[in-house]
Order: C-alpha cells, then sequence, then structure tokens
C-alpha cells in the first residue's frame, strides 16, 4: 500500500466533508422533530434548543390526533403500499419465470414491450387514466391507486427478476419436471423462494416511491376517506399553516414511518443499489 | 396449424402483468395521446386535429406559460446536473475509500433526505428558510453573512433555484450509491496498476476511476433527465399549483396539473392537458432517444 492511501491528511479532510454533509442532510429533519416537541414560544425563541422542562410541549401532536385522522391516513397508505408491492411482486415475477423460462414465438418482443414503460413515467398517461377509472367507477377508491402503482412498478420488476431468473439452474427445474411437478409449482416452489432475494430489492425499490407519491392521490383518491398519508399530511399541513406546533407534529409524524421502514430495509436497499441490480 | 397445441402456462404466466400494465399503462398513455386531438363544444367530444397545439405554441396567453414552464424545467434539470450530480460523485469517490472508518454510518446518513416525501421537505424547508422562524438567517449571521439572506423562496429571482437546490438535497443521495457502487466494482489491480506508474491520489480519481464510471454517470444523466421533467410534488407541496411567485417556479407538471384540473377561475381542459402532456412524452422521449443512440453508444465499457 502506498502513503496516499494512508495519509492522515486525507483522511481527516475526508472525515470533515462527510461530517458536513451529513449535518446538512440531517439538519432540517433534526430541527423539525426537536421543535415538534416544544411550546410555540420557545420553537420562535430558541428553535436550535433541545426541548427541556419548560419548553417541552406536546400541544402539537395533540391537535393532529384531534383534528386530522392521521390512523385512517396511515392505514390506507399502508394498504396501498403492501398489496401494490405484492402485486408489483407476484405479477413481474410470473412474467419474469415465463420470459426467462420458456422460448416461445414473441418472446423478445414482449420482453421488449414490458421494458418500455422503465423509461416513460406513468404520470404522462394521467388524463387517460382518470378518464378510466371515472369509467370504471374506480375513483375515490384505493384500488385505482393500487393498479396503477402496479403498472408503474411492473416493467422494472420483471426487467431485474428475469436477469435472476435466468440464474437458477435448469437441472433444478428439469428434475423437478421428471418428478412430474406441473410448471406451476415448479414455479411456486423451486423458483421463487431462490430468488427472494431479488424480490426484496424489487420490493425495497419500489416501496418509498409508492409510499411517498402525491401526483396520483391527489387526481385519483383526493376524498378525504381514502387520503395517503403523505396527501392528508399535505391538505392538513395546508389548513393548519399557522399553527406551527401542529405543522411540527404532522410533518415530524409523517417522517416517522418512513424513518421506521428505512432504518428496517436500510441494508437491503443498499445492498440492492449496489448489487448492480439497476445497472 | 403452425401451433398444435397453445401452452396455457405461458399464457397464465403472462396475462396478469401484461393486462395490468397495457391497460393501466400503455393504453391510458395512447389514450392521451388521442385525446389531445379532440376537444369539447358543448360536453360533445369532437375531432379537432392540431388544434390543441396550435393554441399550445400558438395563442400568446398558452405559448407564453409554457415556454415558461418549459425554460425552468432546463434550468431545475441544469441545476441538478450540476449540483446534485458532482457532488454525488465527490461523495461516492471519498466513501469509496477503502480504509474509511464509518463509510456506512455516513452513507445511510446522506440517503436520509432521498426517503423522505416530497410533502416533508417541502414543508420542512418553507419553513427552515422562513423569515418569520428565523433560522436561516440567524444561522447565517453566526457566520457573519447576514447581509445575504433573503425570503430566496418569495423572490422571482431566487425562487426557482431555491427549489433546484433544496430538491438536489434531497436526491443526492441516488448518484452517491450509483457510483458508489460503480467505483467499488473497479478491480483493486488496475488501481495498484496505476500505483505503480505513480498515479496516486486526485489524478487517480481523474484518469483512471472517473473514465471508467462514465456509463453509471451517463445512466444517472438520464434518470435525472427523466425525472425532472415529469417532476411537480416538491413545486406543488413548497409554491401550490400555482407554482408561485408570479409563476416564477411552474414546470411542465405543475402547468400540466394546473391546465388539466382548473385553478381559481380557469375551468380544468383535459385536451388541453393531453396536449401538454403529449409534449413532455416528446421531450422525454427525445432525452431518451439521444441518451440510448447518442450517448451510450459511444461510451466505452470495460468488462473486468
Amino acid at each position: 500500500m502506498n502513503k496516499a492511501r494512508q495519509n492522515p491528511v486525507n483522511a481527516l479532510a475526508a472525515h470533515t466533508v462527510l461530517i458536513l454533509y451529513t449535518l446538512i442532510a440531517l439538519f432540517p429533519v433534526f430541527v423539525i422533530i426537536v421543535n415538534s416537541f416544544k411550546t410555540r414560544k420557545s420553537i420562535f425563541r430558541e428553535p436550535l434548543a433541545l426541548p427541556d422542562a419548560d419548553s417541552f410541549s406536546l400541544i402539537g401532536y395533540q391537535t393532529v390526533l384531534k383534528q386530522g385522522d392521521f390512523f385512517l391516513y396511515f392505514q390506507n397508505s399502508m394498504i396501498v403500499t403492501v398489496a401494490s408491492l405484492f402485486f408489483i411482486l407476484l405479477f413481474g415475477a410470473m412474467a419474469a419465470f415465463a420470459l426467462s423460462e420458456y422460448r416461445f414465438r414473441g418472446n423478445t418482443l414482449m420482453g421488449l414491450y414490458l421494458a418500455l414503460g422503465i423509461m416513460i413515467p406513468i404520470r404522462i398517461g394521467t388524463v387517460a387514466i382518470l378518464e378510466l377509472m371515472v369509467q370504471t367507477g374506480l375513483v375515490n377508491t384505493l384500488l385505482a391507486l393500487i393498479l396503477v402503482y402496479t403498472a408503474q412498478g411492473l416493467p422494472l420488476a420483471v426487467f431485474i427478476l428475469s436477469e435472476f431468473m435466468r440464474q437458477v439452474s435448469d437441472d433444478l427445474k428439469n428434475a423437478g419436471r421428471i418428478d412430474g411437478l406441473s410448471e406451476y409449482t415448479i414455479f411456486f416452489r423451486l423458483v421463487l423462494p431462490l430468488v427472494r432475494p431479488a424480490m426484496a430489492t424489487v420490493a425495497v425499490f419500489n416501496m418509498i416511491p409508492i409510499w411517498n407519491d402525491l401526483w396520483f392521490p391527489l387526481i385519483l383518491a383526493p376524498a378525504e376517506e381514502v387520503k395517503t398519508l403523505t396527501l392528508g399530511s399535505q391538505v392538513f399541513i395546508g389548513q393548519f399553516v399557522t399553527d406551527w406546533n401542529a405543522v411540527l407534529s404532522a410533518l415530524s409524524l409523517a417522517i416517522l414511518p418512513v424513518i421506521v421502514l428505512y432504518v428496517v430495509f436500510s441494508r437491503q436497499l443498499i445492498r440492492g443499489i449496489t448489487s448492480g441490480a439497476v445497472k | 396449424m403452425q401451433t398444435p397445441r397453445i401452452k396455457w402456462h405461458i399464457v397464465v404466466f403472462l396475462a396478469p402483468a401484461v393486462l395490468v400494465y397495457t391497460a393501466v399503462m400503455i393504453f391510458p398513455l395512447f389514450n392521451t395521446l388521442r385525446l389531445a386531438l379532440y376537444t369539447e363544444i358543448d360536453q360533445v367530444r369532437s375531432f379537432v386535429g392540431l388544434e390543441n397545439f396550435q393554441t399550445l405554441f400558438g395563442d400568446p396567453r398558452w405559448s407564453e406559460s409554457f415556454w415558461n414552464a418549459l425554460g425552468n424545467n432546463f434550468w431545475f434539470f441544469i441545476i441538478h446536473m450540476l449540483v446534485q450530480n458532482p457532488i454525488g460523485i465527490m461523495l461516492a469517490a471519498i466513501l469509496s475509500h477503502p480504509r474509511l472508518r464509518f463509510a456506512g454510518f455516513y452513507r445511510t446518513a446522506i440517503f436520509v433526505p432521498t426517503i423522505l416525501s416530497f410533502v416533508i421537505v417541502g414543508f420542512t424547508w418553507k419553513l427552515i428558510l422562513s423569515p418569520i422562524w428565523g433560522i436561516a438567517p440567524d444561522l447565517l449571521s453566526s457566520i457573519g453573512l447576514k447581509s445575504l439572506y433573503a425570503p430566496w423562496l418569495g423572490k422571482e429571482q431566487y425562487a426557482l433555484t431555491t427549489l433546484a437546490l433544496i430538491s438536489v438535497w434531497q436526491f443526492v443521495g441516488i448518484p452517491m450509491m450509483l457510483i458508489y457502487a460503480a467505483l467499488l466494482s473497479i478491480p483493486e489491480e488496475i488501481l495498484e496498476a496505476g500505483e505503480v506508474d505513480g498515479i496516486t491520489g486526485l489524478s487517480a480519481f481523474w484518469k483512471i476511476k472517473l473514465p471508467l464510471i462514465l456509463p453509471s454517470i451517463g445512466i444517472i444523466s438520464i434518470l435525472t433527465f427523466v425525472g425532472n421533467f415529469n417532476a411537480f410534488d416538491l413545486i406543488y407541496a413548497a409554491q401550490g399549483a400555482l407554482a408561485g411567485p408570479d409563476f416564477s417556479t411552474d414546470i411542465l407538471g405543475t402547468f400540466l396539473y394546473r391546465t388539466f384540473f382548473g385553478f381559481q377561475l380557469q375551468l380544468g381542459d383535459p385536451h388541453m392537458g393531453s396536449a401538454i402532456a403529449s409534449a413532455m412524452f416528446a421531450i422525454i422521449l427525445i432525452g431518451v432517444c439521444i441518451y440510448l443512440f447518442g450517448i451510450q453508444t459511444r461510451l466505452k465499457r470495460y468488462q473486468f
């Protein structure tokens, strides 16, 4: 090893840059969460101080929980995200299996057709999507959102999963066929368990954009009982814009679930990105 | 008949994905392009050919908004290319140093903003930059730069750049991670060969690593392009549908939303909305084609 790679000055400079950037990245989140626990007066007087016995207050959270239906919003977001992920993974894996396992006429063409959606954002079709949902009576239902996110997530899911399914050994599948397993059993019992890591990657990639989306909830499901957490907090904050305690608490409540998900899945996410799944 | 029997299991495996994808994505996409050729007169939909596009580009009331939104969108994109991607590459280069301690911690922390929703990011920065709360002016005055402070989000000349920088703050984690992955995949032997020839430190980065990660930089550029040209949420969350002050932060996504749904006294118009969506489709398609045929084919890929 040579000197340049061990130079303590370089290491110090590297840590300085990284610490500085980490502060920039975390400071806004920190300020919001800390101030959500303070009284209105101390929010303005000492915005950067931690809450102490004098300045501690939960009034913002009380307003939020009384006025906004955050549990309902959370539940809606949960249903939409989990259901969309389930369908993306199930349908995506099935299509990926068909494309990677069987030779049939139009295989390549079908692969290209499904890959189109990787680069073209589904939002371009919003006008017609809304019309479709109006015609089918799905406006203001969670199903509309689930369908849209499933369609949006499928192209990349099929692409990534078929890459992985090509690596599953043919001998294993042929052994299954000799034992008389049906193609469906081979897929569900033999292949799916083997591509579980790839499925986890696909799930984590899709989870955050679905959870955070504002566009489709705003257009397809703005009604109170089907609001997602993202839309719900947007509307709530818009209404309570002068009540700083409530706004800060609503923001903190919206940050919380994402941070929890991130802490749980960050390893998977980082491994997914760095394993070159999106090359 | 050439095929004696249909292999039903292939159909069953493909059907759900193809049906949902076709019905909810591809069909509406083309239907939107088709709707751009229609208009509604007395609640009857009638074919008008390219009239909507003539209005969009010819009628000064529309074309001014359109070119304003498109110009703003390009500025938004340029800031991302000039600020987000270089910072991402720099952070990745530092993080990929083999002996760096706490690399995992830094990586995780710097990625936090990327997972937050636009609503959280938009409002959080709005509060922090707000002159009422005073965090931004206080911080600036603590380093003696108080005179630099202005209510950036409220000034026409600064608002768009400020929002673009907020978006950079949010998404810098993505180029960082992708470049980090690309840097880790460079084999140690190549770097050691460089060291033998006396190429170390910064010059190793410029002369060896950077050429090797060019394909990843290409991918990041096209992802940034597509992401920026259908952006909407951050502007909507921070500035509202009117993209104030005085439309100075209006981009194609907010313009589409206002046209489609209407605002204040103007009624929503799905057909003009479709025309704008078609224009966005064309812009994204041109960008993707430039990338696929103009850039990607010229980049050398190295197999290790």
